[in-house]
């Protein structure tokens, strides 16, 4: 069970407004978080905290591969995404990143910012804390995109993978 | 595999498989790896996977491209660790800064080719669907997982036939024509399909127009996009749906601010003051690109109040240009003309916008803060447009130039 505050945003989030090209010669991923969303909103990144949970609509994560977009939400706290569909390259930097980026194909607009909600990702639901009969359904993740997750993102998977394949003795 | 698509087939090979469907997830092996300055975040991610050496060096090529000659102290660092990084893990295809943009270098120096399944982090890196390979843009985590193993998961996605006719009319492009289409799939409407482009058009078009419509489909989402040649699709290859543009029928199109699939004729934005115009990025900046430009500004001048940035997308393109007399044409009209690469495309650096501001410009994308400030707007069209909108310091009609 994951518990969490929303921000809500709109469709077509795209990542030159969550993380907008001139700050990308920083890598640092805290650097990154004091401009996360600026494109949309200057005030977020002061306003958002360890554990809140985006509510986005369609398309989130639209336009350029940078994978700063995921590492500068997730430096700023923000883990889980739920949104109507997401942008194909953001979604693999999302759960490469060990983010927990959610499909609800309806529903998600009746949660509002400021609301506290209860996701459970075995039984793909999320609800309003306060009032249990706000319920919408989520997109089950396939079952690769769950090992990376599982795994805690794609760094972490291929740190096994690799360690498995070398244990066969290659370096002593 | 007698209903395979081009993609289908390039992902059936790359995967050693003898066919695939549209939503299998196979694991290929990409025949190019490409990357720009985030080789820097790729490495950081490939050593914390444990890596050592890269499974597949002579598949990696590494183009300084995005800030490039460097604008920051941030940026000279990154470049200069890249510059390690290439040299340390053995990388013979690098190509440092003022070489030119990274799609275009793929083609230029003939890395890509027909049938290849070229990986690249970069959203842009359909483009090389020009040529027949198959593009596929990626972060930097999985292009680092590319580095450490081989090879990537990929799910096949449904092909998209677009069929492109006709003769485009005085003052149409290929541009013209990509924001016609991606209109008319919507933003994400071809969200992990592989477009295949087909129709006379695409069989009369030059590999530069046909690099304009690939790169363009990554404004509608799409995963790849494929003009067929050498490897061609079946008979009865299976398509998701069919969309159909007769190119003869479309007039200069300007996408608005904000999004890419905004597109309006130019005539019911004409007149729209403008502060800044540029005619470059890996859409829009080859040497026909800026030889139009030339043309249209020919004995002519960019208005005063306006700003005209050219930014050739190589080195070659920029050599080529000065070699026919193309860059003294527009110096003299009073365009700036940048290093070769990315230029104000993704406002990092030179031509980044003020408060306010309106720029038209050839590349790819409107969003809000695309090249520079939030407050700012952009429109995007043909070079013919946008260069037709300098002399004039407005949103204009470029027929009224073109005899």
């Amino acid at each position: 069970m994951i518990c969490g505050k929303v921000w809500k945003f709109a469709d077509d989030i795209d990542t030159d407004a969550i993380i907008p090209g001139r700050y990308l010669d920083d890598y640092s991923p805290l650097s990154l978080a004091k401009h996360v969303m600026e494109g949309v909103d200057p005030t977020f990144a002061s306003k958002v905290s360890k554990g809140d949970i985006i509510v986005a609509g369609r398309h989130f994560g639209i336009g350029s591969s940078r994978e700063q977009a995921a590492t500068a939400l997730l430096a700023a706290g923000v883990e889980v995404i739920l949104a109507e569909s997401f942008a194909r390259i953001f979604y693999r930097n999302a759960v490469n990143q060990g983010m927990l980026p959610l499909i609800c194909k309806c529903g998600a607009e009746a949660f509002e910012t400021g609301e506290q909600i209860v996701i459970d990702a075995e039984k793909c639901i999320a609800r309003s804390a306060v009032n249990p009969k706000k319920i919408i359904d989520l997109e089950r993740m396939s079952p690769y995109i769950s090992k990376i997750h599982s795994s805690g993102g794609l760094v972490k998977l291929m740190r096994s993978e690799l360690l498995t394949t070398s244990g066969d003795g290659k370096d002593k | 595999m007698l209903r395979a698509t081009v993609c289908e087939k390039i992902l059936a090979r790359a995967a050693g498989l003898g066919s695939v469907m549209p939503g299998d997830v196979v694991e290929a092996t990409p025949d190019v790896a490409l990357s720009h300055e985030n080789t820097f975040l790729i490495h950081r991610a490939f050593r914390e996977m444990g890596g050592s050496r890269i499974v597949n060096p002579s598949s990696v090529v590494i183009v300084l491209d995005h800030r490039a000659p460097a604008n920051t102290v941030n940026s000279a660092n990154t470049q200069k660790a890249v510059r390690a990084i290439a040299s340390d893990l053995g990388i013979t295809r690098f190509f440092d800064v003022g070489a030119g943009i990274c799609h275009q270098l793929l083609m230029e120096q003939g890395i890509a080719k027909a049938g290849m399944l070229v990986t690249g982090s970069d959203s842009h890196t359909t483009t090389c669907g020009a040529v027949g390979a198959m593009g596929i843009g990626l972060g930097a985590s999985d292009m680092a997982a590319i580095w450490a193993k081989g090879s990537i998961w990929l799910k096949v996605p449904e092909s998209v036939k677009v069929e492109i006719s006709g003769n485009a009319p005085e003052g149409v492009y290929s541009k013209d024509i990509s924001l016609e289409m991606v209109s008319r799939l919507g933003a994400m409407g071809a969200d992990y399909c592989c477009l295949e482009f087909h129709g006379d058009y695409i069989s009369d078009s030059t590999v530069s127009e046909r690099m304009t419509l690939c790169n363009m489909a990554a404004e509608a989402g799409a995963k790849s996009a494929i003009v067929p040649q050498s490897l061609l699709p079946d008979s009865l290859a299976t398509y998701s749906r069919t969309i159909k543009i007769d190119s003869s029928k479309i007039g200069p199109l300007v996408s608005t601010p904000h999004s890419v699939d905004k597109a309006a004729p130019v005539s019911e934005v004409e007149g729209t003051k403008v502060d800044q115009a540029f005619i470059g990025s890996c859409t829009n900046g080859r040497l026909d690109d800026i030889e139009l430009a030339s043309i249209l500004l020919t004995g002519r001048k960019v208005h005063s109040g306006t700003r005209l940035i050219i930014s050739p997308a190589s080195a070659e393109i920029y050599a080529m240009a000065l070699d026919k007399g193309i860059i003294g044409t527009l110096v003299s009209a009073g365009a700036v003309i940048t290093s070769p690469g990315c230029g104000p495309c993704l406002g990092a650096h030179q031509g980044v916008l003020a408060d306010g501001e309106v720029c038209i410009s050839s590349s790819n994308r409107n969003f809000r803060g695309r090249m520079g400030s939030r407050e700012a707007s952009i429109y995007l069209a043909s070079p013919a447009t946008v260069a037709a909108s300098a002399i004039e310091g407005k949103i204009a009609d470029p027929r009224r130039y073109i005899r």
